[in-house]
């Protein structure tokens, strides 16, 4: 690395935690109803929104009509997108008269965002008219990650609360995550955007000369889009000229610091972050990771603070760091020692292929691991021309569970899922029921900690083992064998997991991952929310046990250290097989030189 | 302590291998085996292979056949291994309950028609006795069955019971009633009134708990279990999914076979936690019967795994803390009593107190002051001490003597209209109290005659072990009848954490109540009928054999011995089993890392030789690689059965050093044996192949 980039990336992470602590106690402030610096300014509008929902906010659910609750909405949220994209064509603010989603990749797309994954079959500017990005997934950016952060606040006053059943009334939940946090951040940051160039207008696209006009060779194609071949059987080409670009327009800042702040990563543009209109400058572009951490950074504190111990939050946020750190270290070693196929040819230095030259190759690395290890999915480089190995770290990211930092919410309640079962197997290992925070870990807590860590596992390796014996999701990789094998774990792993981000190469908008991804998206989302809610209630239930000399301290290094080892273990024997087929043996073929 | 019936069995002993391996044999009915229901997987798994080794004989399958049937065959032994442990551990404890049941001859009783010595008796077997029958025990005779003696005192040899053969007392009233149906009267004679049917006897119970006919799986057991089987449903689709994924690799590449079925279900059984499934059940059983070899018997496994957990233990003083009875060393007068007549009076107030306490005072009486046994008058009555009261004495001649707390006496004789209180009675109570001796202040009529000085003698040692209870995190409270200031100096003496004076039973059990409200795990010891209702509440209750029928029908687990630091043992017992478990988990998973080193490359080896690089520890084929995994994998369990029976060894220290103490050697260990087994395996292999 450069001095720029150690400077560029100590000074990121100085600010991060910096801003972390006073954002994590804010949020539980706002989660607990204490008053803060905004309820001047929110009050008044949450309270009419109640009126107007007819929500009583004192009242109290336990965690089945939490759930049901959570469910429901999502339904609802879920139906009415699905029927905007279908209808699109209807709709105003289609400036391009783009027509009206398929209904696979509409049923895709909806699912897709509902559930913070955010998985783009689709290229945002050929597809999604401004009525859909605005009023449609933008808001879902929105509310799916109030969900998330709605659901892991049920799971800490699970751990706070003492021998009650109750956890607190999910549409206040989502109101005030909504209003005091998610919203006021994110139109700060949007207008920091503005500032650096990032576009928010609702014209049609502009078609522009070129300075200098492009010719190349296209290859022709017979009636069913196959190449043609001449009798040779060397394809046909025809010469193009090009002389004007299409330059795509549409609201996109509105839409931008959510998609990161929310760890939703929906581009507005089909190149996401590396498009100069939504990430035009470094500094946008160190804006947008350190939005992507910032709220799961934050919620560290905020659990921290609400259980009364903040060195609870800053062991779990000290895992985080570290896996987190030591992605960007390998992702940065092997990009920046490049490809030692290339270097035969004479071509020295980094991998630069898919990245963008006005990012560092720190910052590009940094953006990466953050990107994947929450569940972002937003990306400023295309992972498909990573190396080997370096691909391997955004796709090992996501399948750990995406608790390197992990998404809103969800980051965090899988990661307290892996404490249980870290707790639980170090406590018997020092002789002791296993207890956390308090709170006994007995069977109904393991079952459920288990649903929530291993259902995005186990999905991703039934389904991709599905998808290659299946032709017809074979044929649509673009690059064979193992790397093509790579795409697809990818592909599935990114589902699951509700990461979003893509290994590119493969062609998803065709039936067999529309439909099994959004079955994906689905199970990688609600069974780990419900077991998550299951288990607040189960804890809320259970009396406090004070701690002593035999309790194994859960806020010191040697069990943040055991979590992160437990976290690696579980991902690398369950993913070791299938990534050896993939990366591992990728870049075996490639030092082999071939 | 002498002789013990329950010394330890020597396990590789033919007298339980040879059942033993009959059992693990019949253990393999997949009825019995689907309780555990990793070994049920990988049961079938080794069915499988045996299908593809029959396939391999007929050509049916590709793989050389000596591959296919060495692998079925270990996997085969994998299973029986499994079965073999818990078959092995249930072995012991039915060779004791088989010594046991020879006790249990079948004995003939006295049963008497009045409850009373001379009363007239039919003779009949001991399994026609019925709860409130009346029986006559005679020296030499065996009693027949569980009871009260309600009459007499007699020499009792409870060998049967408790492995000691130093005859004990039994005697009527007080907390050393109770006799135990398999035992012998040496000498004297008593009348026992029956407490228990036949078939639910103590020794019934006994023996049913030794030969794990009622274990059931504890809550810590039942979630690790959960564990278990979640990873091996992940193991499960991990083989699955790498069967597709090779052959799309297979296409892809051009070369090479997909995984064949046999290097997916070995791959599968080797990654499975077969090595904590196959002793998971070997583990409790063999906790129960290590407490055992101590003299305790656990009434349930939750029990001693509650005992892991405690927080609070509630000691009584008297024969835990201090040397089994207080004595009386000292008469004090007050007033203008003189020593000789606080004697007299003294003697009188103890003559019909059959404690220990009471009798030590009439042999100080009658030892130091030459003071004659009076023959007592018809219109004697005695004043039995009562919690409430907490006096004793007797009503004589027309005079009520009396000696309790001081408190109590003060309370009394103002009661009866003494006018003042000898003023130097506070000094000589606060004196022999502070000394952490009882004062029990005597008087006759309304007048205070002086103190007795009721000696406590601490056991040695007793310090030691409660800062050993300390460095677990337990914290010990004293429960004394005592007052405050004596308790206190007792407390301090024997470096209690905290104590309870005063103690009626209704207090100790708010004491409980009050800690379990807090989230402690509350320990409790006792052995009289006023220690049930505590003991009832109390998470880990134990009773000492001696103790009454009523307190070890409250208690869930006994100590045979009546050594209520027995608890020590009792917890240690409780983490050992949970921490064997933790560590045989840890050791079992971190097994994974070498198994996939040495596999993964072997059954990839053909689609892309450049995965040969993972083949870290050189192993010399892909056929003798996957073999030297699944040999490791089920040779591990015999080795371990040793150390699931035996316990991990716990020792008092901090919870987090504990953790990385055996985290180095499970964890670490865990990765770096099965490198150095399947290497060594591999080079045995080749000796042969």
């Amino acid at each position: 690395m450069s001095i720029n980039e150690w400077i560029e990336t100590i000074l990121f992470f100085v600010v991060l935690l910096a801003l972390i602590k006073p954002l994590g106690i804010f949020m539980a402030r706002v989660y607990q109803g204490e008053r803060n610096f905004l309820t001047p300014v929110f009050a008044p509008c949450e309270n009419l929104l109640y009126r107007i929902c007819g929500v009583k906010k004192d009242e109290e659910m336990d965690w089945k009509r939490y759930a049901w609750a959570m469910v429901l909405f999502n339904l609802v949220l879920f139906v009415a997108l699905f029927a905007m994209m279908m209808l699109q064509h209807l709709l105003p603010l289609n400036p391009q008269k783009l027509p009206a989603f398929t209904w696979q990749l509409a049923l895709n797309t909806a699912v897709s965002f509902v559930t913070n994954t955010n998985w783009q079959a689709y290229s945002g500017e050929t597809t999604a008219s401004y009525f859909t990005q605005m009023v449609g997934l933008a808001v879902h950016n929105f509310v799916s990650a109030a969900t998330g952060m709605a659901i892991v606040i049920a799971l800490i006053r699970g751990f706070v609360r003492r021998k009650t059943g109750v956890l607190g009334n999910f549409w206040v939940d989502m109101t005030r995550g909504t209003l005091y946090i998610l919203l006021p951040i994110s139109l700060l940051c949007a207008l920091v955007l503005v500032s650096q160039g990032v576009i928010q207008n609702f014209s049609p696209y502009k078609t522009l000369p070129l300075v200098q006009a492009i010719s190349y060779d296209k290859p022709m194609l017979d009636d069913k889009g196959a190449p043609l071949t001449d009798a040779k059987g060397n394809p046909v080409t025809e010469s193009v000229t090009v002389g004007e670009v299409t330059l795509p327009m549409g609201p996109v800042a509105s839409q931008e610091a959510i998609k990161e702040l929310g760890t939703n990563g929906g581009g507005f543009f089909n190149a996401n972050s590396s498009h100069p209109y939504e990430n035009p400058t470094p500094l946008s572009h160190y804006l947008e990771i350190f939005l992507i951490l910032l709220i799961p950074g934050a919620l560290t504190c905020t659990f921290g603070v609400m259980v009364g111990n903040l060195r609870q939050g800053w062991a779990l946020l000290g895992v985080m760091l570290f896996l987190l750190i030591a992605s960007f270290a390998v992702l940065q070693g092997v990009e920046a020692s490049g490809n030692p196929l290339l270097a035969k040819l004479g071509v020295h230095g980094a991998n630069m292929e898919g990245k963008e030259l006005r990012f560092s190759l720190a910052g590009t690395s940094l953006f990466e691991v953050a990107t994947t290890g929450t569940s972002c999915g937003a990306v400023a480089a295309m992972h498909d021309s990573l190396t080997p190995l370096g691909g391997m770290i955004p796709l090992a990211l996501i399948l750990l569970g995406e608790v390197v930092f992990g998404g809103v919410g969800s980051g965090l309640y899988t990661m307290l899922a892996f404490a249980i079962i870290a707790v639980f197997v170090s406590g018997l290992m020092i002789g002791r029921t296993p207890e956390y925070l308090g709170k006994k870990i007995e069977v109904r807590e393991m079952w459920l900690s288990i649903v929530t860590i291993l259902t995005a596992g186990i999905t991703v390796l039934i389904l991709s083992g599905v998808a290659m014996i299946t032709p017809a999701a074979v044929s649509s990789m673009a690059n064979p064998a193992a790397h093509g094998l790579s795409e697809v774990l990818y592909a599935f792993a990114s589902m699951a997991n509700n990461n979003g981000s893509a290994f590119a190469g493969l062609n998803a908008n065709v039936g067999f991952y529309n439909l099994l991804g959004s079955l994906a998206m689905i199970l990688g989302r609600y069974l780990p929310a419900i077991a998550v809610l299951a288990m607040a209630g189960s804890l809320a239930a259970k009396k406090y046990v004070p701690p002593s000399l035999g309790t194994l301290p859960t806020d010191k290094v040697p069990f943040a250290l055991w979590l992160t080892l437990v976290i690696l273990i579980v991902g690398a024997l369950t993913f070791f097989p299938a990534l050896s087929l993939g990366p591992i043996v990728e870049h075996l073929t490639m030092l082999g030189g071939k | 302590m002498s002789k013990h019936t329950a010394a330890p069995i020597s396990l590789f002993n033919a007298r339980i291998m040879r059942p033993a391996l009959l059992d693990s044999l019949k253990k393999l009915d997949p009825r019995i085996l689907w309780r555990n229901p990793v070994m049920f997987c990988v049961e079938i798994a080794s069915t499988i292979t045996l299908v593809t080794f029959v396939m391999s004989l007929t050509g049916a399958n590709q793989e050389p056949a000596w591959f296919t049937g060495t692998v079925s065959v270990w996997l085969w032994l994998t299973v029986i291994f499994a079965t073999f442990a818990e078959a092995l551990a249930e072995g012991r404890g039915k060779a004791r309950a088989a010594s046991l049941r020879k006790s249990r001859t079948d004995v003939t009783a006295k049963r008497l028609t009045k409850p009373e010595f001379g009363s007239d008796f039919t003779v009949v077997g001991a399994s026609q006795l019925h709860k409130d029958d009346y029986i006559l025990v005679e020296a030499h005779e065996m009693i027949a069955g569980d009871g009260d003696v309600i009459a007499g005192a007699a020499l009792v040899n409870e060998a049967a019971v408790t492995g000691e053969s130093a005859p004990v007392v039994r005697e009527s009233g007080g907390d050393r009633s109770a006799v135990t149906g398999g035992t012998e009267v040496i000498a004297s004679s008593i009348i026992v009134r029956i407490t228990a049917n036949p078939g639910e006897t103590f020794l019934d119970r006994m023996i049913s708990l030794i030969e794990g006919a009622k274990r059931r799986k504890t809550p810590n057991e039942t979630a690790l279990e959960v564990l278990l089987i979640a990873l091996t449903l992940v193991f499960l689709l991990v083989c699955a999914n790498l069967s597709p994924l090779s052959i799309y690799s297979v296409q892809a590449a051009g070369q090479g076979t997909p995984i064949s079925l046999t290097i997916l279900v070995a791959l599968f059984v080797c990654l499975a936690p077969t090595t904590i499934a196959a002793l998971l059940p070997a583990i409790g059983i063999a906790g129960m019967d290590r407490l055992f070899q101590k003299n305790v018997i656990a009434l349930s496994g939750r029990a001693i795994e509650a005992a892991g957990d405690v927080n609070v233990l509630l000691l009584d003083k008297t024969g835990t803390i201090t040397l089994g009875n207080r004595e009386a060393v000292e008469f004090v007068p007050v007033g203008r009593h003189t020593e000789q007549e606080l004697a007299e009076a003294a003697l009188m107030a103890s003559l019909t107190d059959e404690t220990p306490e009471g009798r030590s005072i009439v042999v100080l009486a009658k030892g130091k002051y030459g003071l004659k046994m009076e023959v007592l008058a018809a219109d004697a009555q005695t004043i039995a001490f009562s919690p409430d009261t907490r006096l004793s004495g007797i009503n004589v001649g027309g005079k009520q003597y009396r000696k309790g707390a001081s408190d109590s006496t003060i309370a009394f004789v103002k009661n009866l209209g003494a006018q003042a209180i000898p003023s130097n009675l506070k000094d000589v109570v606060d004196r022999i109290a502070r000394a952490g001796a009882t004062p029990l202040v005597v008087s006759c009529d309304a007048e205070i005659y002086g103190v007795i000085n009721l000696k406590d003698i601490i056991k040695s040692g007793i310090q030691e072990r409660f800062q050993q209870l300390r460095s677990m995190g337990i914290k010990t409270i004293m429960i004394t009848g005592d007052n405050p200031m004596t308790a206190a100096a007792i407390a301090a003496e024997a470096q209690v954490d905290d104590f309870l004076a005063q103690a009626r039973p209704e207090e100790k059990l708010r004491l409980i109540r009050e800690n379990q409200e807090a989230g402690y795990m509350v320990a409790m010891t006792g052995d009289g009928t006023n220690d049930a209702p505590a003991l009832a509440q109390a998470d880990v209750a134990v009773a000492m054999n001696t103790g009454t029928q009523a307190a070890k029908e409250a208690a869930n687990i006994i100590d045979l011995d009546s050594n209520p630091t027995k608890l020590l043992d009792i917890v240690e017992v409780g983490k050992q089993i949970l921490m064997t478990r933790g560590n045989l988990t840890t050791f079992s998973i971190s097994n994974d890392v070498a198994k996939y080193f040495a596999i993964i490359p072997a059954m990839m080896l053909s689609i892309y030789p450049q995965l040969g690089v993972l083949n870290i520890m050189h192993l010399a084929t892909p056929f003798s690689a996957i073999l030297s995994a699944v040999i490791f994998n089920a040779a591990i369990i015999p080795l371990l059965i040793p150390l699931a029976l035996r316990g991990t060894k716990y020792r008092p220290m901090p919870a987090e050093k504990l953790l990385i103490y055996n985290l180095l050697i499970y964890g670490v260990g865990g990765i770096i044996a099965p490198f150095l087994g399947i290497k060594a395996i591999d080079l045995a292999i080749g000796l042969f192949v």
